[in-house]
């Protein structure tokens, strides 16, 4: 067996013996697709939620639930260890947030600093509904004009019946 | 004339915005545990693995703590700039991040051993509670043993010179005052 394929062996009877020997709550890194056990449906659901709202630093265009990364697996063996321990889902999100911040969030909170985050899709409708009425007015004004010289209004009517 | 300049400006504008937001570092976020005491832990020593070691070992002075693994290259490629800022005087504690413990003795074996305390932390344990996303990150501690900077990726020289020795300083001049 050539020195690298040991290691491997070792690291996978290593890795299959902690698995034997290691009761449910004590794992220490849930890869994923790991069958999780929870005390009660609640629990379950909980840490269903969690995974999904918070974000793998290390990868940051991925959720905890899908991430493979190692930090990932360390961060879902928290939340699950957290929630069997009874912790509440506020808990668990502000336990991560102060060790990591806000980014691992997939949602931002409202707060000041993503206020304009928040508002800014709201803000682009008011300017664009804004600029669509006063164009809309203008086109009015230009309808309602009666400034237009006779002369001119019996060109534009012959133009708009195609003569 | 408006007509033509005010959208030329608008689309200038946003342009403007993505190219700022093409110059924004994503992984370089803020750390929110900037200001607040160094996280607790107890954890093995990786050197003497029947001595426990908590945060209290790297408190007292001015000091960095580094996070890295053997199986991390970056953490190898700043290793020596390392063993210079302890040859310099600056206290450097080490956090052993998801290793093997006769892989992280190797490691320090072949590059040196910068560190004044190296605690072991296999599973990450420490990793996350001190926010640790990527090897290798470095801490900067006051004497007070509050994390004052945190710099996430290679010290190199640039990042010693600018970012820490400055800040070594003025953190040493404040403790004596």
């Amino acid at each position: 067996m050539s020195a690298q394929s040991r290691v491997v062996f070792e690291r996978t009877v290593v890795y299959l013996l902690g698995w034997l020997l290691l009761l449910p709550g004590q794992v220490l890194a849930i890869p994923l697709g790991t069958p999780l056990e929870f005390e009660s449906p609640e629990q379950r659901a909980q840490y269903a939620t969690l995974v999904r709202e918070l974000r793998c630093t290390v990868c940051q265009s991925e959720t905890l639930h899908e991430s493979k990364a190692p930090l990932a697996a360390d961060m879902r063996r928290r939340i699950y260890d957290m929630t069997l321990e009874g912790k509440g889902e506020k808990e668990i999100v502000d336990f991560l947030v102060q060790r990591y911040g806000d980014y691992v969030r997939y949602r931002p909170p409202l707060q000041a600093n993503t206020l304009l985050l928040w508002s800014g899709p709201f803000l682009v409708l008011i300017a664009g509904a804004l600029i669509w009425w006063r164009v809309v007015r203008r086109r009015q004004h230009l309808l309602q004009d009666q400034a237009l010289p006779q002369v001119e209004r019996a060109d534009l009517n012959r133009f708009r019946r195609g003569e | 004339m408006m007509r033509i300049i005010l959208p030329v400006i608008s689309i200038f504008a946003v342009l403007g915005l993505f190219y700022m937001g093409l110059q924004v570092d994503t992984r370089d976020l803020p750390s929110p545990l900037i200001g607040k005491p160094a996280p607790p832990f107890e954890l093995s020593s990786l050197i003497e693995p029947d001595t426990m070691l908590t945060e209290q070992a790297f408190l007292g002075d001015v000091a960095l703590v580094n996070v890295f693994a053997s199986w991390c290259r970056t953490c190898w490629s700043e290793h020596s700039n390392l063993v210079a800022l302890k040859k310099q005087g600056v206290a450097i504690f080490g956090i052993n991040y998801r290793d093997r413990r006769q892989a992280a003795l190797e490691y320090l074996e072949r590059g040196g051993n910068p560190y004044v305390h190296v605690v072991f932390d296999p599973d990450g344990d420490a990793g996350l509670d001190w926010g640790v996303y990527a090897t290798p990150e470095t801490f900067l501690l006051d004497a007070t043993g509050r994390i004052r900077f945190k710099h996430v990726g290679p010290l190199d020289a640039t990042v010693i010179d600018e970012e820490f020795l400055p800040r070594i300083e003025e953190l040493r001049a404040e403790a004596t005052s």
